[in-house]
């Protein structure tokens, strides 16, 4: 075990000078242009139509995904992301820079403006999403299919692992908040926590198939933030509409102006909204301390000259090793908490114990 | 700022990646594992119940084993007691009962002796009067010749019967 451990420090530590080092490499070849923070953490931490890797003298090397774009008088389109990555426009459609859709792909219309067309490409986060959701189809499916038919066997490692979490999960979180009817609501809970985990954790990785930063995109966090919703007042109970719609106050609180019952449907609203941005705002926040801290290397270099960043560089890769740490612990944590607070709502919801 | 604003195709996407993940867990993944952990909780609570239980049953059977083996060594140690006291009052009755047998055969030995004795007595009598008689008339017949001498004879004899004839 001990032997793994080190390995895994090993792994993670060689991926952060990794990091520093492409960055080093990015910044010898932009010094000169002047070094754009700003840019670079966001390019880091938004959305992109490829995965760039690194830069070689001025080259930059990345992996192009697939553009799938509707353009509204033109219909569909299917292209290789790196005939519009430098600034090409290919069929008509480029990626702006600058602008309200700066970094996305736009195609100009009758009157010259940028305009976006509806736009499924393979993103880096769909291209993470779609990855992610594989991996645990692959690790989830066949340990069903062998507890299944060996409910008395004894799990491998791995499965004895996984199954350790899930036995943590189900006496923490399923036992308490769903009680009886848990194996109703298990599914969803489980899938939910298992995305968030392998996402937050696929995302500290910073190479090629993963670093995507999924978790900390408000779209992905929206859509889970949704599903919880859903399920909340789906299935809940005849005293959780009351409570919502007719609670128990003074009439003139309720009627002729429902004031109770709208406040206690934002309440119901407020409660996914704030799941959303928990989640996406501490894994955002996370991938961008760490941007920081290395970006200050270059920051102090370019200020200072190139001992005074060397220097910084000791620190700041300190301080980031420290912040792979916490943010290690952070992707547990919010996995956690956004099961947990789902499997409060909706057990409370289906209960009908909602005070 | 566009990153805090949802992205539609990755929205799209992501509905769809995720039902789709959410149905394949939940229909293959979830309920085997949810099940057979619990089939091994109830399982492994049951087992642990079933040893407590022989653990119980087997100290329950060897107290009453030891009771029966108890119960046992005292039964033997009464039927010996009781086979001794037996085995004495037998021995005590067949002395008694011999020692009566003698006593009455030695009482009725003793009663033959006496009637025996009497019978003796009465015969010797008989005999005493029978000889007594044949004397009588002997003397009688030789005494009748002389008369003189036979008052005198008679007279003797008489005085010595007398002296003779034993009390009884």
């Amino acid at each position: 075990m001990i032997k793994y451990i080190k390995y895994i420090s090993l792994f993670f530590t060689a991926l952060l000078f990794s990091n520093g080092a492409f960055a080093a490499q990015e910044a010898e070849t932009e010094a000169k242009e002047e070094f754009n923070v700003v840019e670079t953490i966001f390019s880091h931490i938004g959305d992109a139509y490829e995965y760039h890797i690194t830069e070689i003298n001025g080259h930059p090397i990345s992996v192009p995904l697939p553009v799938i774009v509707r353009s509204e008088e033109r219909g569909w389109f299917i292209f290789c992301s790196n005939k519009v990555a430098h600034g090409e426009t290919y069929e008509g459609f480029h990626i702006a820079k600058g602008g309200s859709h700066d970094g996305k792909i736009v195609e100009l219309n009758a009157a010259g403006e940028e305009v976006r067309p509806f736009d499924l490409s393979i993103t880096r986060n769909v291209f993470a999403l779609l990855l992610s959701c594989t991996i645990l189809i692959i690790i989830f499916v066949p340990m069903g299919c062998w507890y299944k038919k060996n409910p008395y066997g004894v799990p491998s490692k791995g499965h004895n692992m996984l199954e350790a979490v899930i036995l943590y999960l189900d006496a923490d979180i399923l036992e308490p908040a769903l009680g009886s009817n848990k194996t109703r609501f298990a599914p969803y809970l489980l899938t939910v926590f298992f995305f968030i985990l392998i996402n937050n954790l696929m995302g500290l990785i910073p190479i090629f198939p993963f670093g995507a930063n999924l978790t900390g995109n408000i779209s992905v966090t929206m859509v889970l933030a949704l599903f919880t919703y859903l399920i909340t007042n789906v299935f809940g109970s005849r005293e959780y509409w009351k409570d919502v719609l007719w609670p128990d106050v003074p009439t003139f609180l309720k009627a002729p102006i429902p004031l109770m019952p709208l406040i206690e449907i934002i309440s119901t609203l407020t409660k996914p909204i704030a799941l959303m941005i928990r989640l996406f705002a501490n894994i955002f926040a996370g991938h961008m301390i760490i941007l920081v801290l290395i970006c200050l290397i270059f920051i102090f270099s370019a200020a200072m000259g190139v001992a005074v960043g060397a220097g910084v560089s000791v620190v700041s890769i300190a301080f980031s090793l420290f912040m792979y740490c916490l943010e290690l612990l952070v992707a547990f944590i919010q996995a956690y908490v956004f099961t947990m607070l789902s499997a409060i709502f909706i057990g409370l919801a289906h209960e009908g114990n909602e005070k | 700022m566009n990153l805090f604003l949802p992205e539609s195709g990755l929205v799209i996407w992501m509905l769809v990646a995720f039902s789709i993940l959410f149905f394949v867990l939940a229909k293959f993944a979830w309920p085997g594992i949810m099940q057979s952990i619990t089939k091994r909780q109830e399982h492994i609570a049951d087992s642990l119940r079933k040893a407590d239980e022989a653990v119980k049953t087997l100290e329950s059977l060897q107290e009453k084993g030891n009771k029966i083996i108890a119960e046992a060594q005292a039964e033997q140690v009464k039927m010996v007691q009781e086979t001794k006291e037996l085995n004495q009052k037998m021995i005590a009755e067949a002395k008694a009962k011999a020692e009566s047998e003698a006593a009455k055969i030695i009482e009725a030995a003793n009663e033959q002796i006496k009637r025996d004795k009497e019978d003796a007595i009465k015969e010797l009598r008989q005999e005493v009067a029978a000889l007594s008689i044949e004397m009588a008339e002997k003397v009688l017949k030789k005494e009748l010749a002389d008369k003189k001498a036979q008052s005198n004879y008679v007279s003797s004899l008489l005085s010595s019967m007398e002296k003779n004839t034993p009390a009884s």
